[in-house]
């Protein structure tokens, strides 16, 4: 990575197996001092050299954002995707150094609610463990929906519920159960801000009801990230730095462009942040836009990719890089 | 409609029926005629939930009064004065729930008055449907002794309070619901232009 995004060396400072699918990771600082304050909602930047490869994957904080002394992760291991989590479960273990990139808030707390309306959807409940540390400890209303598979599969439930009680009302996908938002969403006071992190279907129908329902977008906060997707291997011609990249089948295109020493702008890897859109020079094939900032106008007229998480197939593909 | 000179003035648009679980909508004489106009593109039921709080302060024309009670409403205020209206407002804000909607219609001095009481309640202003309609006389807040002056139509204006001259700025405020005015002639007293219709 460029000097432009700083790095943090950190050690691995514990891994833990919360469920037969998540680990816990806690990083402490390689060096002396206290890592950067965060706020609830914040993600780093995982890099980690797995082989000649360099994988980096965002990741929500969960740790307390008052606790400067180490960040937590969890990791759910991801079987079909590319990787990184793959590489976290099986390699990473206590006292290993990695790098990550400070902390950036793309799904914060609007501090002007009255009240906050967290809801969560399996491992979609990471960024609600530092929000929730956080709206506590300032003594602002919220209550916080989980919904997940199974206990089994709920990573923290118990210590969600010894911490915050009755504002955490959970629901076991195995007993039939969800959130139910035909009650939920009408009996908020007014003022209250809605936050929804989960599965696209989930986030989709909660934003969906909630719309329905008369809730303003402005009161509508969600975080949809998604994982670059596997495909056919293709090559990308960079005009400025006058290279021809080929992008792996479990690569992004964004990873090979790194990985070609090639410095690309970034921020959460996921295609929702907007900070690597490229310009696209020259498109002979189809561009697989995979990302929710582009709009389908901008997408459709071949100008613009967001290379961390889009593809594509056909004969030639110059970025403006 | 009015056009925006810089930042911090409003920007109204055309008022539009949105989903909602119930509809606060507040109109002056003047703004009734953009209710009338939204009811012609409302989806049947809307005025089922609706509450009209509505202020003609003139009392000359009833039509327009006969029109909007013609839309049966939930709930149907007709009263002599926004001041008199703000109360109720207060209240059915305080029992609103998230899903209310509030709509806005009439002069600056009214949205801006009922919009800093939805602001108050917790609803964001982007949320809320406004249309000017009518009048556009100023609510002004002199900066040097803080008194408001309502509906005022020249520049330079006379503070209400303080008595000084005080040329009306473009620059608004939505806390205070109130357009900036400060003192036209500070520098070199007794000197004023002449006073002149700006907001009829």
């Amino acid at each position: 990575m460029s000097d432009k995004a700083p790095r943090i060396a950190v050690t691995v400072a514990d891994v833990v197996a919360v469920t037969p699918f998540i680990k816990r990771f806690r990083f402490e600082p390689l060096d002396p001092g206290p890592l950067p304050t965060f706020s609830g909602g914040a993600h780093v930047v995982v890099e980690m050299q797995d082989g000649d490869l360099v994988r980096r994957n965002a990741y929500s904080l969960m740790s307390p954002p008052s606790e400067t002394s180490h960040y937590t992760i969890s990791v759910r291991r991801d079987e079909s995707g590319r990787g990184g989590s793959r590489f976290l479960h099986d390699h990473v273990r206590p006292g290993m150094t990695l790098h990550i990139t400070h902390p950036v808030n793309l799904f914060p707390i609007d501090h002007r609610a009255k009240k906050h309306l967290l809801i969560a959807g399996g491992i979609g409940i990471t960024p609600f463990l530092a929000m929730a540390e956080q709206l506590a400890h300032n003594h602002t209303p919220f209550e916080l929906h989980y919904a997940f598979r199974s206990r089994d599969h709920a990573a923290y439930a118990d210590d969600l519920e010894t911490r915050f009680g009755t504002r955490v009302h959970l629901y076991h996908g195995d007993r039939g159960e969800a959130p139910p938002l035909d009650r939920l969403l009408p009996q908020q006071p007014l003022g209250t801000h809605l936050y929804v992190c989960g599965p696209a279907a989930m986030i989709d129908w909660v934003l969906g009801s909630a719309r329905a329902a008369g809730w303003p977008d402005h009161n509508l906060h969600h975080e949809r990230f998604i994982a670059p997707a596997i495909g056919t291997p293709y090559e990308v011609r960079l005009a400025r730095a006058a290279v021809t990249v080929r992008v792996g089948s479990h690569q992004s295109m964004l990873e090979a462009i790194e990985a070609a020493g090639v410095d690309a702008p970034s921020m959460c890897r996921g295609g929702a942040c907007g900070q690597c859109e490229t310009t696209v020079l020259s498109c002979e094939g189809t561009l697989l836009h995979a990302d929710h900032f582009l709009t389908d106008t901008e997408k459709a007229s071949n100008t613009r990719v967001m290379p961390c998480v889009s593809r594509f197939e056909g004969q030639r593909l110059v970025l403006d890089l | 409609m009015l056009q925006p000179s810089i930042k911090s003035r409003p920007v109204y648009g055309t008022l539009t029926p949105r989903a909602g679980s119930e509809h606060l909508i507040v109109a002056d004489a003047a703004g009734a005629d953009a209710i009338l106009d939204m009811a012609a593109i409302a989806p049947l039921g809307f005025f089922d939930k609706a509450h009209i709080l509505y202020v003609p302060i003139e009392h000359s024309n009833r039509e327009r009064g006969d029109r909007l009670r013609a839309l049966d409403a939930a709930m149907f205020y007709e009263g002599p004065s926004l001041a008199a209206a703000l109360p109720r407002l207060a209240q059915a804000l305080a029992n609103a729930r998230m899903g209310t909607r509030l709509y806005l219609a009439g002069t600056e001095g009214l949205i801006g008055q009922a919009m800093k009481m939805a602001l108050d309640a917790g609803i964001d202003h982007s949320s809320i449907e406004t249309e000017h309609r009518g009048s556009t006389a100023r609510r002004v807040q002199c900066v040097h002794c803080k008194g408001i002056t309502e509906n005022v139509t020249t520049q330079p204006a006379v503070c209400a309070h303080c008595g000084l001259t005080l040329f009306v700025r473009d620059h608004y405020s939505r806390r205070i619901a109130a357009f900036q005015g400060v003192c036209i002639d500070a520098e070199e007293p007794g000197i004023v232009p002449p006073t002149e219709e700006a907001f009829p």
